[in-house]
Parts: structure tokens; sequence; C-alpha cells
């Protein structure tokens, strides 16, 4: 008999540690107890997202959501509804003019959201490949190795414009085709999960939601260039992440979608996962190739790009997470279909981690192009305590503050850009008039001084002289020069570093500066000013 | 020349096993040492020794390795490891004087480890909770929304367990 009732329960990391774990065998046990393990079905799921309201339970197909869920609520909650077929009134969302209960989209947090990367997170149960087979799992893998031949595969990610999703915006297709076309014995496939950027948690969220997803995806990364081994270089501390990653591999490879000759066609590929250590710069690509080899993770001069000289020399394509989560329904809908969403140089969507100084803090997925605005008050809610709003920080370390008057930037890659940030892995932090500009600026090149790797003086020295001066300014010992000062080493370290780290990490300075210098000049003493604008 | 074979340790025997698994996989370095730090708690120098030994990888490149990483410790943590999130968002809602107000109350240094070494004091880099945020990893255990208050009250909770342990142990 098919099930009456679904009950769905975030188990990604936030809502966890809110004790989502604990309510799970509680719910079960409820369900158990009055016989009805028959007509509902209980599911441990992904990140729904919206981690401010966790733990949050969803009940089919009455779409009831239920937000900060604890587990002494497991009884009532199965009795109640489960049981009774009465929701709990008490625990349904509610926000103005929105009563969650058969209505979960007009929610205002998910409304103008649009999921591609993340559309089984929240759906299904991580840890089961049945459930993601379900919702069309390795059916792009299938088509891929039966009907449709490598050249297609890159044709249609180029009709996608999809661009890698870790930051740096390079075409895929692009990618794939150099690595395709490289002639070796030997090819790798390698996903960036080294997740450093301080504010975000996008990759793991995906990781621990829908792990096959990008397994998938190197699957077909591997078939499409000619490489028969993979590696996930994953963060040491995300130890769920890697839990569900490997159970995946486990699954996939008993249910014949990875490991030798996949679904009798031949083709062979296997992956490994790799624990990254803690170091930033083990997100820049040379960096993380070194750090799989064993070595110390220190970048390399490029060219030659890894997609030609990779890992162990070998011709090796990289992609970050989001990227390859987007990739099997790019193949099973179409380029064209992605294509239709964001903007005329960006297309599809964007996932980011939404967190700082606003109401609804989570992991949201939007079209590129949507604005500032849209996510911050539409969808973020706006700015909790009647504080105003002050500015959004978009690319982690090596991004920018975006202050008030860019608000209604529609943000692909090159508009943010454009603003002295960039689009980053996906950090998005907005900060209220309470937040000193100058010490966000501190904060950020504290964290890239001490991860700079020290290969390159500009970094090296750089970063260095640069915080030393953002912390005189802070201590009130400043002068006009030094604002001055910051602003030259940012731009000799932004043209003569080795690796993106480093050409970056003056840019939390350098935007701050551009749209709060004022800020910067008021916490120079009187008699240290001179002729100050 | 014979070179003085000294402070080396022994393996156990699930830890031999491991690095004898990864022995001619090429990049296992990284893999081992983590595997050494689960057994640990931290990565001893004789055993770091002793694996480079049997990996065959130069001591230098190790402990080059092992410095290189925030991840590996060389020294033992305490019984309890308290890491402090210094991700953007717990920084912006309060991490930093959280942290402070940890190291006066437990009396420890940043990054340090107690006198009665039962608390260690980590600063760490996002752990990825921000909507929690400012949070704290207590084992492994994710306590958020914190204030210093709720901090110091949860510490209590630790600081009971312990010296319950201590007279059942001194009784016994």
């Amino acid at each position: 008999m098919p099930y009456a009732n679904f009950c769905l329960i975030c188990r990604g990391t936030a809502c966890e540690s809110s004790k989502a774990d604990v309510l799970y065998d509680e719910i079960k046990q409820y369900v158990a107890a009055n016989n009805l393990s028959e007509q509902v079905q209980v599911l441990r799921t992904g990140c729904f997202g919206f981690c401010e309201q966790g733990p949050i339970v969803k009940v089919l197909p009455d779409e009831a959501f239920y937000v900060q869920v604890k587990p002494e609520d497991a009884e009532e909650l199965v009795t109640e509804h489960l049981l009774k077929g009465r929701p709990v009134e008490r625990l349904i969302y509610r926000e103005p003019g929105v009563h969650a209960l058969g209505n979960i989209d007009q929610i205002s947090f998910y409304q103008k959201q649009f999921r591609i990367a993340l559309r089984n997170c929240g759906f299904i149960d991580p840890e089961n490949i049945e459930e993601y087979i379900a919702r069309e799992g390795y059916v792009a893998l299938e088509r891929v190795l039966f009907e449709i031949s490598p050249d297609d595969v890159l044709k249609e990610l180029e009709t996608s414009g999809l661009r890698g999703r870790g930051g740096g915006g390079y075409p895929t297709w692009r990618k794939w085709k150099h690595t395709k076309e490289a002639v070796a014995d030997q090819k790798y496939v390698v996903m960036n999960a080294d997740e450093g950027d301080p504010g975000a948690y996008m990759d793991r969220s995906l990781l621990e939601g829908d792990p096959h997803s990008v397994l998938e995806a190197m699957a077909i990364a591997g078939y499409t260039t000619g490489a028969d081994t993979g590696f996930v270089y994953v963060r040491a501390e995300y130890p769920l992440a890697i839990k569900r990653l490997r159970t995946a591999i486990a699954q996939a490879e008993e249910y014949g979608v990875l490991g030798d000759n996949i679904l009798g066609s031949g083709f062979s590929f296997t992956i490994e996962i790799r624990l990254g250590a803690g170091a930033f710069v083990c997100g820049e690509e040379t960096a993380l190739l070194l750090s799989i080899q064993g070595e110390r993770g220190t970048p390399v001069q490029r060219p030659p790009y890894p997609a030609v000289k990779g890992l162990w020399g070998k011709p090796t394509v990289i992609n970050n997470v989001e990227t390859f989560a987007s990739i099997p329904v790019i193949l099973t809908k179409g380029g064209a279909w992605f294509a239709k969403v964001g903007t005329e140089t960006s297309k599809g969507t964007k996932v980011f981690a939404l967190t700082g100084k606003v109401r609804n803090t989570g992991l949201i997925e939007v079209p590129m192009g949507i604005t500032l605005r849209d996510v911050v008050y539409s969808i973020g809610g706006g700015i909790p305590g009647d504080k105003k709003f002050k500015a959004v920080q978009s690319g982690g370390p090596s991004g920018g503050m975006i202050s008030s008057e860019n608000l209604d930037t529609e943000i692909d890659y090159e508009t943010l850009t454009a603003l002295g940030s960039m689009m980053g892995s996906g950090g998005l932090i907005v900060m209220d008039e309470d937040d000193s500009m100058v010490d966000v600026a501190r904060f950020y090149l504290d964290f890239t001084v001490e991860e700079s790797c020290g290969k390159c003086v500009p970094c090296r020295v750089g970063g260095r002289q640069i915080l030393h001066l953002l912390q005189k300014i802070a201590d009130g010992k400043g002068t006009t020069e030094d604002i001055d000062r910051i602003e030259e080493i940012g731009k000799t370290m932004k043209a003569s570093s080795l690796c993106g780290l480093g050409k970056t990490a003056a840019s939390p300075a350098l935007s701050a500066i551009r749209y709060f210098r004022q800020e910067f000049i008021d916490a120079i003493p009187a008699d240290a000013k001179e002729d100050a604008v | 020349m014979s070179v003085a074979i000294e402070n080396r340790a022994e393996l156990s025997k699930e830890l031999a096993a491991f690095v004898e698994e990864w022995r001619n996989k090429p990049g296992n370095l990284i893999m081992v040492l983590h595997k050494i730090q689960e057994e640990y708690g931290y990565v001893p120098e004789p055993v770091a020794r002793e694996v480079a030994r049997r990996l065959r990888v130069p001591e230098a490149q190790v402990f080059g390795v092992l410095t290189f990483y925030n991840f590996f410790n060389l020294e033992p943590p305490g019984k309890h490891r308290i890491a402090v999130c210094m991700g953007t968002a717990c920084y912006l809602k309060g991490g930093g004087s959280i942290l402070e107000d940890l190291s006066e109350y437990l009396n420890v240094p940043i990054n340090g480890v107690t006198a009665d070494k039962q608390f260690s004091l980590q600063a760490v880099r996002c752990i990825g909770c921000c909507g929690l945020a400012p949070a704290v990893l207590i084992d492994g255990e994710v306590v958020g929304k914190l204030t210093k208050e709720k901090m110091r009250e949860t510490l209590k909770k630790y600081r009971e367990n312990t010296q319950e342990a201590l007279v059942t142990s001194q009784a016994l």
C-alpha cells in the first residue's frame, strides 16, 4: 500500500545541531507506537535552506511547514497530525499574510528562489540512492553513456552557458574541452569541495543533501573527457558531508552506476575521497591538486592550466560542487532550458549562504540577475531590530563590500566584479549600521594574512602591511596617508600576486575604502588629517 | 654511515594496517596523518616519524605538511575541545567577545590548553552554521545562538561532569 503521509525532517548540519537527529528518532518511535509505519514514511532529508527557523519538518501531501520543532513536540505532531489529521497549529510557520499550511510556496523566503542545484535538497533522503533515482537520478549519465556523444555533452553545456560556480566563472564546457582534447595516458576529474570561505556553506549543504548529483556529474565529466578516476577534495571539518559521500559512493557502486563497467557500457569510473586539512589557499586549484598529492598546498604559476597539466602532471577537470550539481539536470532538461534563466552573460542560478544581520538567514538559490534588494529584503526579510542596512559582503575574503546605493544592481559575474567585489563561491553577509567597515576590512585581512602560503612576496608582505595599517586606523592612530597607502599596496597585490588568493586579498579593504571612505577618515584623529576629502 | 634511529613510536595494529593499506597509493600522506590525529587527538612526533619511515617519505616532508595545515595539532588537546567559530557571520554577531570571555573564564590563552588539561580553546574558521551564529563547537557538537552567559552556563555542565568523574575516581 502506498504511504498516505510523508514526514520530511531536515537533517542538515544546522538543524541537526538543534537536535533534529533526536527529533527524527522520536518521530519514528511515535509513528511505530501508533501503528502508523504502513501509512507514514518518515524521511531524513538534506537542507531546506531556511536555517533560521530550524529544525524544520514538512508533512506531505498536506504541505504543513513546521518550524523550530523540538524533540518534545514529536508526540503531539504524530498523534495529532499524522494520526488524527489535525495539523499542530502552534508549530506552523507564520509570517504576515502567510500561514504555511498548503501553501509553502507562498512563504516569502522561498518566493523568489529557483532551485536547480538544490533541486533535491530537502526532498530526498541523501543516504538512499533509490530516492535520488526516483527523481531522475543517473538518467543523465545513462543518456551520456548510450545516447549522445562526448561532443554532444560539450555542446549542451555550451548552450547552457554554465560557468564555474566556485567564483571564477570560467565556462565549464571549455574547461572540459581542453581536457578532452589533451592527449594523455591518464586523466582525472576533481571536485573542489574545500569550502574555506568564512560565512559560506553552500557546498556542504549540497553534499549533505544530495551527494549523488555531484557523483553522477563527475562520472559524466569522466566519460566526456576520457578520465577513469575522480577525486573529491573535501574539508575535514565537514564530517557529515564526508559520511554521506562515502555512503553514496558505496551505494552507487553497488547499483552499478559507479565503478567497473558502468551500466554495462564498458566505461569505468571510480571516485575516491581526499580530505583537506584546513588551508584556505587549497581552494585555489593548483594548490588543491598538490594537496591531493599529499604535499603542502602552495599554488603554482599558470599556465599550464590543470585542464592540460594537473594532478600528477595529467590533464585534470576540476570543478566546484555547485557546478557539478547543476550538470545532470542540464543534460536531462537541455542546455536551452537552463539558459532561459539568468542574464546575458551569466546563465542559470546561484546558491548563496545568506547570513549576518538579516532576519531569515539560510541557504538560498536564486536566478542570476536578481537584485540584492530582493535578496536582502524579500527573501531575507530585511534587517532585524529596526537597524539600517549598511552593506552586503559577497565573495568572502576575495570579495568586497556592496553599499546601499547598489542594492538594485542585478547580480551576475560581471556586475559584481564591476562593483569591486566578486561572485565568489556564494557567501552573502549582510551588515547593519553597527558594523564598522574598518573593523570588517581588518577581519578579512587578518584572515588572508594568516592563510597566505607565503610563496610570493606581494601577498606575503603586502597583506601584512595592509593589515598593519588597518589595525593602526582601527586603533585611532592612523593618518590619511595610510588610507592612500592601503590602496597603493592593494593595487600592487592585485597586479602581481601569484594566485587568486593574493590577487584578491586586498579587495575587502579596497572596496570598504571605495564605498565608506568617510568612515576611515572619521577614524583618524583630527591632528593627523591633512586635507581629507 | 649509520643513522641513529630514535624517538620513533610503535604503531597500533589498526594504524599499522591503515598505513599498509595506503602505502602504495599516491598522495597518501595527508590521509595517513588524518588517521593518526583521529586516533590520538593530535599527531605525536614519534608516530609521525615512524609513519615517515613506513611510507618512505622524508621526515622533512611529513613535518612540512603537518605545519602547513591548520587542522593538524602537534600538541595534545584538552579533554574537552572548544572551538569558537570565527567565520564572518559569527564574528559580526559577537563571536570575538565570546572567545575573549572564554579565555578569561577558563584562564587559558587562545589556542591553548587549561592547566588541568580539561579544556582546550581554539579559534576556528567557519564551521558552516552561520544560521546559528555565533556558534561554538564543543567536542564536535554545535552550540549556537550564543551569549556569554549561555556559553558559561554550557561549560558548567562539562565542568560538573568532570568534577564528578574526578570525585568518583578518587573515591575508587
